[in-house]
């Protein structure tokens, strides 16, 4: 289908305007569908929050609650805007933009099949880390415009918290980069159709594994690392002074970073679309289920921390990266490359 | 930003030693050039930390806590002036609205008061039942700050496990006298009503049910790392300045100090129970943590050794409707769920006391705060809060 | 330590210059136990300066005088056979004529009680010691007592409302305050 309209498209029109046509159109199909992935996402999260509390959670609206976080949605974009009086109005209108562009921009990449790949650059993984790190100018600006002190100290904790992190995520990451050699990601998931990374790696790559998910926990100000709008400290931090679609933005970008990140560890760790011991290889576009069980169960893995763990101390946040993750992860890096230098990686 | 005004008072002592230390370095390095500023922020009295309507006005430097000083009163109603116009039997309704997590044991102090004056024999049943529903009140309160004291640090769902065990508890209460928080159940002279049929075989399963919760408990919360990271060694309270500031209640229990009234001064049927007062000396968040996990075994120990002896008898002692104190000064003491509750009641042979003083434990143990979070973090300063257990209508009265 | 042992001793730490001339009565008070006529002998010639009954309420009551106040204080602290270390209950009292505070103390090593009472007569500016450096928690209660009764203390750290507004008028606890608006009498 997607071939038809390709070729509908440039036979209709010069090869320039299709071309842009049809990035509008991708860019189209993939916001709707993140949008609704998004509300999915959240009624997820409402759903395992109430498994794991003893509830059961939303109920009335749609079949079991289904279509009740749409309806927050819209209840979200009719209220009204409101704002401190004497923010700084230009950086506090753009600051939630910024953070929802940024996760939005990331999802271009991923493989969800050999086919459906939106944007396939050879600096992949590079691409993905240098645009995680944009969205925390928007929280920073967000927190330092509000003109509320609760939002300043949330905003600022962020940014230790996202710089700090970001070496962790990068350095994991960069292990496994030593297995595949090459940083796009359809190359990355080529490489592991003689097994998963996380197997090929093993030890080192388990380690690295479990070093990302910390960080990229962090990463997307979840708890136990929620230090950013740590309801009981701080209120709702950096969005203390957002209501309506603009606090909705900042919502649906915590969840779209979440699945991000749990899609970037499906792709470097999980075999992205390829199914466990190639048992649908021959249906291709079965790969999508795969990719988005795998990432959904990285994402549960995610809700799971959030409704057990307490929040860290800022200052124990950065103990644990500093400390420990960050010196870790260089050993694990010197081990991985002695194990790829001696060929010790696990091939079938 | 507005830097807090260098002022004279004593208790700021610490925050101008540390401006001093500040200061001391030498100008033209380059640190000074890059001094941090101190700003105020105003905790409450809308913050989910505070539980309630207090303003704690904060003095802090990046994250670090300089001072905390209590902004009292968003919610206080005079209930001293309002006792001196009505008569006993309404004062004991009043105590309700204080500590509302501990309405029962309030109750009890009042009608213990009353009752010592009149010199009235009050019968065995009465109570035997008083002590079982205080010590059910006791375990409802420590369900409800146990929750809350997860989603003080972050873990959301030990709210949700606390309630639950807490709904039971709630449950009987409305069983016996109709109201779930607020119970009124105590009278001068006894109680209102004669405990429900149900009330021993439900006690009973509660009992049984909670023991295999508060084992949960601990896995759930007390055994996670993060969370003894956070509370150990977090708000270190001495023995010697719990006692000076006049701390009462598991707060000081977990400094090392005996200070529980049911067993220096027992009332009701405490004297006829045996229990161990749970004792820590850290002193820290922790420990005080501790101690209230202990005193929920102690409390349910008390009710199983009370539930299957509840002695036959009246319910209620006979009163006058109008009931006039002697002339003198009468005073009770009772252990609440937060600490040491005392009554002290001045008559001059009227219907209605001359002066009533209640001594409530939240007032005492938050004056401690300053003391113990100038130092800590703005996340230790809610772990401090949290485990400081406040009722803030019990501060403001 | 029982009462009589109480009152012995912290009576003869404010011994009455006046009453060292007539030394048969401080025997007569000494040796007899105080009911009600007797009592009034000891008020007559007193051999302390402190007065001590037990009429009329659980505990000892000392009663003292606004200057004497705090050397009383410090004394019951520090002294090791009172060691009244826990000042469990500090509360203003309005009196009619006079104004007071009520001071409740509790010793956590010998868990005897004693009740100390001070007056003032000045209803228009009463003024007593603070007793904040003896126990900290004063420091609150103090507060509470200067926002509702009025009475001020000498070297508080911090002697402003507590639950009240700073511009608030009058002194709710005092029987004279009145407020149509708030308060409902019956």
């Amino acid at each position: 289908m997607i071939e038809t309209i390709h070729n509908w498209l440039y036979s209709t029109m010069p090869q320039g305007v299709a071309s842009i046509v049809e990035m509008i159109l991708i860019a189209l199909a993939y916001l709707g569908f993140f949008a609704i992935a998004g509300l999915f996402l959240v009624l997820m999260e409402r759903k395992v929050a109430a498994w794991f509390q003893l509830r059961i959670g939303p109920n009335r609206v749609g079949f079991y609650g289904s279509l009740q976080t749409m309806a927050d949605a819209l209840k979200l974009l009719s209220k009204e805007l409101t704002g401190t009086a004497k923010a700084d109005k230009f950086l506090y209108n753009l600051a939630p933009y910024f953070v929802i562009i940024s996760a939005l921009m990331g999802l271009a990449v991923f493989p969800f099949t050999k086919d459906i790949q939106a944007f396939d650059i050879n600096i992949g993984i590079f691409f993905l880390i240098a645009i995680s790190s944009i969205g925390v100018i928007g929280i920073l600006l967000g927190g330092w415009a509000s003109n509320n002190k609760f939002a300043l100290i949330g905003a600022m904790r962020s940014g230790v918290q996202a710089i700090s992190y970001e070496l962790s995520i990068g350095l994991s990451l960069l292990t496994m980069i030593l297995i595949t050699g090459s940083l796009q990601l359809s190359e990355i998931v080529e490489v592991q159709k003689n097994g998963w990374l996380i197997i090929q790696g093993h030890i080192p790559a388990i380690i690295a594994f479990m070093i990302y998910m910390i960080a990229g926990t962090a990463e997307t100000n979840r708890a136990p690392f929620d230090m950013v709008e740590a309801e009981s400290e701080l209120g709702a931090g950096f969005h203390t002074e957002y209501s309506g679609m603009k606090f909705a933005y900042f919502f649906l970008a915590e969840f779209i970073n979440m699945f991000i990140i749990a899609a970037i560890a499906t792709t470097v760790f999980f075999g992205a679309w390829l199914s466990p011991f190639g048992i649908t290889e021959s249906i291709p576009w079965l790969g999508v289920f795969w990719f988005l069980g795998k990432t959904l169960v990285l994402i549960f893995l995610m809700m799971w921390f959030r409704w057990t763990f307490p929040r860290l101390r800022i200052d124990q946040l950065l103990t644990l990266e500093w400390k420990y993750l960050l010196p870790i992860n260089l050993v694990n890096i010197v081990i991985m490359a002695l194990i790829v230098w001696l060929n010790l990686t696990i091939k079938f | 930003m507005a830097l807090r005004e260098k002022n004279n008072k004593p208790n700021s002592l610490k925050t101008n030693n540390l401006e001093l230390g500040t200061q001391n370095m030498k100008p033209e390095t380059i640190n000074s050039n890059f001094k941090s500023e101190e700003y105020q922020i105003n905790m409450g009295p809308q913050h989910p930390a505070t539980h309630g309507v207090l303003n704690l006005l904060l003095t802090i430097d990046g994250e670090t806590i300089k001072k905390v000083e209590p902004d009292l009163g968003y919610i206080h109603r005079s209930i001293e002036k309002m006792c001196e116009r009505d008569s006993y039997q309404q004062i004991v309704h009043l105590t309700d609205r204080m500590d509302y997590l501990s309405s029962n044991i309030n109750n009890e102090a009042v009608c213990l008061a009353v009752e010592n004056a009149l010199e009235l024999e009050i019968p065995e049943r009465v109570k035997v039942i008083r002590t079982i529903i205080g010590e059910l009140t006791r375990i409802s309160s420590h369900c409800l700050w146990w929750g809350v004291m997860g989603m003080d640090v972050g873990a959301l769902s030990t709210f949700f496990y606390g309630f639950r065990d807490r709904e039971m508890l709630n449950d009987i209460f409305e069983e016996t006298c109709g109201a779930r928080l607020t119970m009124n159940y105590n009278v001068p002279g006894g109680l209102m009503l004669d405990i429900h049929p149900n009330f021993v075989k439900r006690v009973k399963k509660f009992v049984t049910h909670f023991k295999t919760k508060i084992p949960e408990y601990d896995r759930l919360l007390t055994e996670n790392v993060i969370f003894q990271k956070r509370t150990k060694g977090v708000g270190v309270l001495s023995k010697e300045d719990a006692i000076s500031f006049g701390v009462s209640g598991p707060v000081a229990r977990a400094s090392g100090y005996s200070c529980d009234v049911r067993k220096y001064h027992p009332y009701s049927a405490l004297d006829k129970v045996t229990f161990n007062e749970s004792l820590k000396t850290e002193g820290d968040t922790f420990a005080r943590y501790q101690v209230r996990i202990q005193e929920l075994w102690e409390s349910l120990s008390i009710v199983e050794q009370l539930i299957d002896n509840i002695p036959e008898g009246e319910y209620r002692v006979k009163t006058n409707a109008v009931i006039k104190l002697p002339k003198g000064e009468f005073f009770q003491k009772v252990e609440t769920a937060r600490g040491e509750f005392c009554v002290y009641i001045i008559s001059t042979g009227t219907k209605s006391p001359y002066r009533l003083k209640f001594r409530s434990p939240g007032f005492s143990n938050l004056s401690v705060l300053n003391h113990i979070a100038v130092g800590g973090k703005i996340g230790d300063l809610v772990a401090i809060l949290a485990t400081l257990d406040l009722v803030i209508p019990d501060i403001d009265r | 330590m029982n009462n009589n042992e109480l009152q012995s001793l912290i009576s003869s730490w404010f011994p009455n210059p006046e009453a060292n001339k007539v030394s048969e009565v401080i025997e007569v008070s000494e040796t007899e136990e105080g009911s009600e006529g007797k009592v009034k002998v000891q008020e007559s010639i007193n051999p302390s300066l402190l007065e001590f009954t037990e009429e009329g309420s659980q505990f000892l009551n000392i009663s003292v005088k606004p200057e004497h106040l705090h050397q009383l204080m410090s004394q019951l602290k520090t002294n090791s056979e009172t060691n009244f270390d826990y000042l469990f209950c500090l509360s203003g009292v309005d009196w009619g004529e006079e104004l007071g505070v009520v001071y409740h103390l509790e010793s956590t090593t010998h868990r005897h009680i004693v009740v100390v009472k001070v007056k003032t007569k000045d209803r228009e500016t009463p003024i007593l010691d603070t007793i904040y450096d003896i126990w900290t928690t004063a420091e609150f209660h103090e507060r509470e007592v200067f926002d509702f009764f009025g009475i001020k203390f000498n070297n508080h750290p911090n002697l402003k409302r507590l639950f009240l507004t700073e511009d608030w008028e009058g002194y709710p606890l005092r029987k004279d305050y009145v407020d149509e608006a708030n308060m409902v009498i019956k």
